[in-house]
């Protein structure tokens, strides 16, 4: 049995913050149950927040507000620039402002669904509920998202739901709702209560007595290694799709922080749960450096074809007749058509490029054709709805979508798993607490569009700081001095391990790894995962890891700006957590959400859940002394959405 | 195609800079600027050189971090267009092509392209913001916003804060991104109850910061990756003249 070889299974975790009771009263009563500090007390408390996006600048900005100390750090160099700003669509709330039947339960509900029943019902609940105080929130802070004549906000529709109720201040959201958390950090930088860290990363966790109090940290532009202490610790440090190398998230994007926590102690969960977007611009060549996505909407008026025949992918799309085409979305899946949702127009794109009837350079796309639109519409209307997307689109390809149609092809775009936490989101390490998209909480095995502002700005503007009191009422905890051993210890790991990248000296550079593991992952732990492939992407990453500790090549040196070394060490981690990544698609034998396994599918070729064998989330235990990490489910119960069959056809 | 690239170094801070010219070989019309610049990196780090530094994030046009003056224009050739967002097929084989840092007084060089925009952040932190504590806001829709007032807002609020307009400026002044800050929040209803603080104070942090005065030269508004318009500063300059008279 591959288990044993692979990993070992050790004791069910247990989520000791889980309420019970009606699920719509959960958060109240956790809110009352959870101990406070007194606003006296506060200042003598110090957190230190990782990540400056939405989670971590809209946690650090409260918590500064209620008056903790705040110590905020991010590798970028202004916390405005965290990959949050991004995002494009928009943000979910359940204000019903449309009176179309919208409210709390219903978002927890299509929530629960479009996570395909593996997330917990109580957070999923919570996160509904307080969506509404998120755009309340943002509009006070002066948000500008879109607006009717009347002066009221604007909603629309996002795929996985039958109502409008998604916020957005046009193709991007998360630019401004992230301007808005770092205009609130910026008033408390100048308030004197957040102190500030850009281009500084960190590299270890500090734990003294069994809890978090500090992280070693270094300064990106004189590479000073320093050691910084508080009384609790949140990550709020993002997803980790960068380990594909190609992916939509920005090149800076990296699992350290998580990934240092979780060889600490911190279980990390679901970590196979990635989703693929359908509709980003294809690769053009080897010089590729990231994937850029095209907004989802395009998918309301293109549509997607490929060639019936493979001999006619290298002819000009215009040179194709209309019935030696494809349309292969609308023929598949007639009552959704081009409109599917994520996981499954990805996995269709790759059915057909796989026959090798894939338009474009290396036959990896499919065309997004807008002929019918403009024919229907007119020129004019097309461009007035996607006018900007077009211009994009050229500007990187070079063709005019008016003229040809778009190629497309789907790529990473966001990582459900992360860290597990409890209903405090709290780690398995006391007083590390993790937000965002580091953590596994809320999206279950797939994440809705517009569910990610969503869930960012709930946890670090109204979760943690309700939460985090509780476990911050029992400090100041005793003050942390830089002789205390585990204090050396952790500096010096992240000493030696700077050292040893610059000692290798090898032939090989840190991207060209990268991009090995990439290619590993996206080939065999993609789309499409099978037993056979897993099990051989473990061994590639192993030999992979192997040889990049002695073939790497790191010039400069530590003391120094140094883009290289910074790159070594996030690509060092990947390779560990590339592995997880396999073993834990390995062990779940289903397909579920953006996990979909070719020996788990119906006669038709959908996903097939195996919910009496894999209803829990899976936190793993990082590789002890046998090299296997160790499996801890979570077991999930459903009280209120019971688990049903997606089906699109 | 095959390009020569003249490019700035300079090892750190206080070191003296200056422009080396590499050959660039065999480079697809179809890379990004960027992935140029990583493609000739690949090949210094394997000659033994050191890799030009540059930053950059998102390579999307939205994080503002890529900056770059190419061949003496910020953020390159291509009109309303971010350095990671431009592509080698603007330029022809055999180009020479200039590669230097932002110039200006308020933001040094730390290496080779890398340079210090700390002193954005010090604008905005002195009144770049709308005083609203997690917590305490009203329902949404308890005030009505005028969809032109939103949509202005909305246009000057797209400002990604690369600081192009500061290195485009003779003056090195950051006049056109305090602008479209002020006007943001100033278009906001939520925005009017420190509308006057926010302009006197943001104002004083710019030129505490070292960034120059502004003579409504211009240049600020042509390279702007996201087209924010000058007639911003003139709006700023009367909404500074009423605070003032207040006072």
């Amino acid at each position: 049995m591959v288990a044993n070889e692979f990993w070992a299974e050790g004791e069910p975790v247990v989520d000791k913050a889980a309420p019970d009771g009606p699920v719509e009263t959960r958060w109240e009563r956790r809110k009352f149950s959870a101990k406070l500090v007194n606003p006296a007390n506060r200042r003598k408390l110090t957190v230190i927040v990782v990540g400056t996006g939405l989670a971590g600048g809209s946690a650090a900005a409260t918590l500064a507000e209620a008056g903790y100390k705040v110590k905020s750090y991010c590798y970028q160099d202004s916390p405005r620039r965290a990959h949050s700003i991004a995002a494009q669509g928009g943000i979910n709330a359940a204000k019903n402002y449309r009176n179309d039947g919208d409210s709390v339960y219903r978002l927890f509900y299509d929530t629960v669904k479009g996570g395909d029943f593996r997330a917990r019902e109580s957070n999923v609940y919570r996160l509904a509920q307080v969506s509404v105080n998120i755009i309340d929130q943002c509009v006070a802070q002066g948000v500008p998202f879109a607006r009717e004549y009347g002066g009221l906000l604007d909603n629309r529709s996002f795929g996985g739901t039958q109502v409008s109720r998604t916020f957005y201040a046009r193709g991007q959201t998360g630019q401004q709702l992230l301007l808005g958390a770092y205009q609130a950090m910026e008033r408390q930088i100048g308030l004197g209560n957040i102190e500030m860290n850009a281009r500084h990363e960190m590299l270890e966790l500090i734990i003294v007595d069994g809890k978090a109090r500090g992280i070693v940290v270094r300064d990106m532009v004189t590479g000073e290694i320093t050691t910084e202490f508080a009384d609790a610790v949140v990550l709020a440090s993002g997803g980790y799709g960068n380990v594909f190398f190609l992916s939509t998230n920005a090149k800076g994007c990296n699992v350290t922080a998580s990934w240092r926590a979780h060889r600490k102690g911190a279980l990390f969960a679901n970590p196979c749960y990635t989703q693929i977007h359908p509709t980003c611009i294809p690769e053009s060549g080897s010089h590729q450096s990231k994937l850029t996505l095209m907004s989802e909407s395009l998918r309301n008026d293109g549509r997607v074809w490929v060639p019936k025949r493979a001999e006619d992918c290298q002819k000009p799309a215009g040179e194709i007749a209309e019935e030696d085409r494809d349309y292969y979305l609308e023929r598949i899946y007639p009552s959704f058509g081009n409109l599917v949702p994520r996981d499954i127009a990805s996995r269709a794109a790759k059915n057909v490029c796989d026959e090798g009837r894939g338009v474009g350079p290396g036959g990896l796309g499919v065309y997004l054709d807008f002929a019918d639109a403009i024919k229907r519409l007119g020129r004019k209307a097309v461009e007035a709805k996607y006018g900007n997307l077009f211009e994009m689109y050229e500007r990187i390809t070079g063709e005019d979508p008016y003229e040809t149609p778009m190629r497309i092809y789907p790529a990473v775009h966001y990582t459900m798993g992360g860290l597990w936490v409890d209903y405090d989101l709290q780690s398995t390490i006391p007083g590390l607490f993790v937000v965002g998209e580091a953590n596994f909480s809320d999206h279950g095995a797939n994440r809705l569009g517009a569910s990610a502002l969503m869930q960012g700005l709930a946890d670090g503007y109204f979760v943690l700081p309700n939460t985090i009191s509780n476990y911050l009422a029992a400090g100041p905890f005793p003050a942390v001095s830089e002789t205390d051993a585990p204090v050396v210890e952790a500096r010096k790991e992240v000493e030696d391990r700077i050292a040893r990248f610059l000692s290798i000296d090898g032939d090989r550079t840190v991207d060209s790894f990268h991009r090995e593991l990439g290619q590993i992952m996206w080939e065999y732990c993609g789309m499409e995962r099978t037993e056979e492939g897993l099990t051989k992407a473990v061994g590639l990453i192993r030999a992979l890891k192997e040889e990049f500790w002695t073939r790497v090549k790191v010039p400069g040196k530590g003391e120094e700006l140094n883009q290289n070394l910074e790159k070594a060490g996030r690509v060092a981690d990947f390779l560990e957590l590339g592995e997880l990544m396999c073993i834990d698609a390995l062990h779940r034998r289903e397909s579920c959400g953006g996990h979909f396994r070719a020996e788990s599918q119906t006669s038709d070729g959908e996903a097939l859940r195996h919910d009496d064998e894999f209803s829990y989330a899976a936190a793993w235990e990082y590789f002890g002394a046998d090299g296997k990490p160790t499996l801890h489910k979570e077991d999930l119960n459903f009280e209120y959405v019971h688990p049903s069959t997606r089906s699109y056809k | 195609m095959d390009i020569k690239v003249r490019v700035w170094r300079q090892s750190g801070p206080t070191a003296g800079g200056k422009m080396v010219t590499y050959d660039v070989k065999g480079i697809s019309p179809d890379a990004s600027f960027l992935e140029m610049i990583d493609v000739l990196n690949e090949t210094l780090i394997l000659n033994g050189d050191d890799p030009i530094a540059f930053d950059h994030d998102c390579r999307e046009g939205i994080c503002g971090a890529c900056s770059m003056v190419i061949n003496g224009v910020a953020h390159g050739p291509e009109k309303a267009t971010t350095t990671c967002q431009l592509h080698m097929r603007k330029f022809k084989d055999g180009d020479v092509i200039d590669v230097e840092p932002w110039r200006a007084a308020a933001f040094p060089v730390i290496k080779d392209l890398v340079v210090d925009r700390s002193a954005f952040d010090k604008i905005i932190q002195a009144g770049g913001y709308i005083t609203a504590p997690t917590g305490t806001a009203p329902d949404a829709h308890a005030t009505p916003v005028p969809k032109k007032d939103a949509d202005a807002a909305f246009e000057a609020a797209t400002c990604i804060g690369c600081g192009a307009c500061v290195a485009a400026c003779p003056n090195g002044s950051s006049m056109l991104f305090t602008a479209a800050k002020i006007a943001h929040l100033g278009l906001m209803p939520q925005g009017q109850p420190e509308r006057d603080s926010r302009v006197i104070d943001m104002l004083q942090a710019q030129d505490d910061a070292g960034f120059g005065g502004c003579t409504n030269a211009g240049e600020c508004t042509t390279v702007c990756p996201k087209g924010i318009p000058l007639s911003l500063i003139g709006r700023l300059n009367s909404d500074y003249r009423k605070a003032i008279s207040k006072r």
